[in-house]
């Protein structure tokens, strides 16, 4: 894990790299290192940090999504960076409002966030720019709504049985 | 049965091809309509074209395999595009297991929350624990007691084995060998019986807690795991001589699948498919967690990466396994099984008779739980099919915001495309044997 000190090194490569403006903050909890960047500023940053930075990160492990509710910008998309060679992790995550969250895909660079984008897509409505495939994954196609999300009800969906199924508007549809 | 009075007539009566003009499958004799003819097939001049009499490789066509095939290890939808018996291309269509775990998650304390993850990857669940357990202890900056480490090890790399030795049985059911599920399957009970013995459950024992362990070993345990250690290296040298040298099984193995490596690299594959390529990434070496750094074992790496370098390794790692719970056992060091963190860990029976300080943390933790401060955190752990991220994100209460696994079933799925496209369907058969995806963990 890089120290507080070095997040601030590699928060400032960034900084050099892509302007001030991309990277939100930075965040050292319990030991692990999270830099916070501007939501279209996410592919440059991870670009950079894969490929031109002084200590690389080559891999994306992960790719989730989280719901901050009530904290404004509410939704978060966390990217888990990998280092095989120097044995660290780096998180990097990006906060968008609820209302039209866009941010970039990273398919191009890092072939394995396809399904992952598509969960966050799936579960927060989370709109990746440039996704090849850009569908829900886990819920059914037609499904409405963005079931991860703070303000979504738990236990929302009724079950289907034949006892109640004329309760269910349309069921059949 | 004799042809039809109707097929009859109507080529009596016209003598021309009987689907000439409705083009409908049931026009057609009845013992011509077994060769599978398809609408595809009728030419517009109306003449039926059925049997071979078009190369099936020079026309492509799309089926579903699954949701419920049986080789496709739960409730996995691959939609196949065809030429021939070539796989052409590959779309795995997943989600039918979804429960939305990581939502119920959210409404639970966070203790409840164990059962619940151990609940994704079902053949694996001390890992899903594991993980958990760890993100929450990172959030709490809460220390684990070495006992409670090594106990944790001994579990995690018998559920290693009873996952590989599953993965064994249902893969070899799938290339044509049915008794070595019998087998592997009865081994698996051993460790499902020492399972028992430990928690009282054989599946989703709930065992791991925040801080340690739920309880200390039973008397008796120890020989139990030792008669099984002493057991198992021959039963795998048997596995072994069935498959090893079975002609069936190694020309389905051997030079199939590959994938290179950089590929894998890219999709974020781990486990033993990457170390199958020749990559020694695992966790337990590279960033060793709850004392995995005490233990002697070897990683095992493959060299060409095909399904036999992925069935060879697997192999391996459960003798290395064996190694890391014989060393745990030997060195069980003495001391508590849980941190004495009471507002963390329930106190011990006793004490709730004698002590109101102990019957208050009781009440507390049992009816709120305990609460953790903000954070977030993201811990991986080498589970049997690569690496098992767990994701927690705590706002101050007792249930935790969100959480998250990163299932390696899920990302490696994404490895089945590369694998199989191009091979014929068998060899795809032999793909989702050997990537060892669990449903449950991919749709959680």
């Amino acid at each position: 894990m890089p120290d507080a000190t070095g997040l601030e090194l590699i928060a400032a490569g960034v900084r050099e790299r892509l302007g001030d403006e991309a990277v939100a903050g930075t965040i050292y909890h319990r030991g692990q290192a999270t830099l916070e960047v501007a939501p279209d500023a996410v592919h440059d940053a991870l670009a950079y940090l894969r490929d031109d930075a002084e200590e690389p990160f080559e891999f994306l492990m992960s790719v989730h999504g989280c719901d901050y509710f009530p904290e404004e910008p509410r939704l978060g998309v966390h990217y888990q960076l990998l280092s095989m060679q120097r044995l660290d992790r780096l998180g990097v995550r990006t906060r968008v409002g609820a209302e039209d969250p866009q941010v970039p895909s990273v398919v191009d660079m890092f072939s394995g966030a396809d399904f992952q984008e598509r969960e966050v897509f799936d579960m927060f409505g989370v709109v990746f720019d440039g996704h090849p495939d850009h569908r829900r994954i886990l819920m059914p196609e037609d499904y409405e709504g963005y079931p991860q999300r703070r303000d979504f009800p738990m236990g929302g969906e009724p079950v289907l049985f034949t006892f109640n199924e004329n309760e269910m508007p349309r069921w059949y549809e | 049965m004799s042809d039809g009075p109707t097929t009859g007539d109507v080529q009596g009566a016209e003598g021309a091809p009987a689907t000439g003009v409705s083009g409908r499958p049931t026009d057609i004799p009845y013992r011509e309509r077994e060769q599978s003819v398809t609408l595809e097939r009728m030419p517009a001049d109306g003449e039926p074209v059925y049997g071979t009499e078009i190369e099936p490789e020079t026309e492509l066509f799309t089926i579903n395999m699954g949701p419920h095939h049986p080789a496709t290890h739960g409730v996995l939808r691959l939609l196949l595009t065809l030429e021939g018996e070539i796989v052409r291309s590959v779309t795995p269509i997943i989600g039918y297991v979804h429960t939305g775990i990581e939502k119920s998650c959210e409404d639970q304390a966070y203790w409840k929350v164990i059962p619940f993850v151990e609940r994704m990857d079902y053949l694996s669940y001390y890992f899903n624990a594991q993980a958990f357990c760890m993100a929450v202890e990172r959030l709490l900056d809460e220390e684990v007691p070495p006992r409670a480490q090594y106990l944790r090890v001994i579990h995690l790399e018998l559920n290693r084995i009873a996952s590989h030795l599953f993965w064994l049985g249902t893969s070899a059911l799938d290339l044509g060998a049915i008794s070595i599920l019998w087998h592997a399957l009865r081994d698996r009970e051993k460790i499902l019986d020492i399972f028992e013995m430990s928690s009282g459950q054989r599946l989703h024992p709930r065992y791991f807690q925040v801080g340690g362990v739920v309880e200390d070993i039973p008397p008796g345990f120890d020989q139990k795991v030792r008669g099984f250690l002493a057991d198992m290296p021959s039963r795998i040298d048997q596995y072994e001589a069935i498959l090893d040298r079975n002609e069936i099984l190694l020309q389905r193995l051997k030079h199939v699948g590959q994938v290179p490596l950089e590929e894998l690299l890219s999709l974020g594959v781990t486990g033993p498919l990457l170390r199958a390529a020749g990559h020694p990434w695992d966790l337990r070496k590279a960033m060793p967690y709850s004392s995995y750094d005490h233990f002697e074992f070897k990683i095992p790496i493959g060299t060409q990466g095909d399904h036999y370098d992925r069935y060879r390794v697997r192999m391996a790692e459960m003798r290395e396994s064996l190694k890391i719970v014989e060393q745990a056992l030997d060195g069980l060091p003495e001391g508590p099984y849980i941190t004495d963190n009471r507002k963390v860990a329930l106190p011990p029976r006793h004490e709730l008779a004698t002590s109101m300080e102990a019957l208050i943390h009781h009440f507390k933790l049992v009816t709120e739980g305990f609460r953790v401060p903000p954070g977030e955190t993201y811990v991986a752990v080498e589970s049997p099919r690569g690496e098992l991220g767990c994701f927690v994100v705590a706002d101050g209460s007792a249930k935790p915001a969100r959480v998250h696994m990163r299932d390696p079933s899920f990302v490696n799925l994404q490895a089945l495309r590369h694998m199989a496209e191009g091979g014929l369907i068998a060899d795809l058969i032999a793909g989702v044997a050997m990537l060892d995806p669990i449903l449950g963990g991919i749709d959680r």
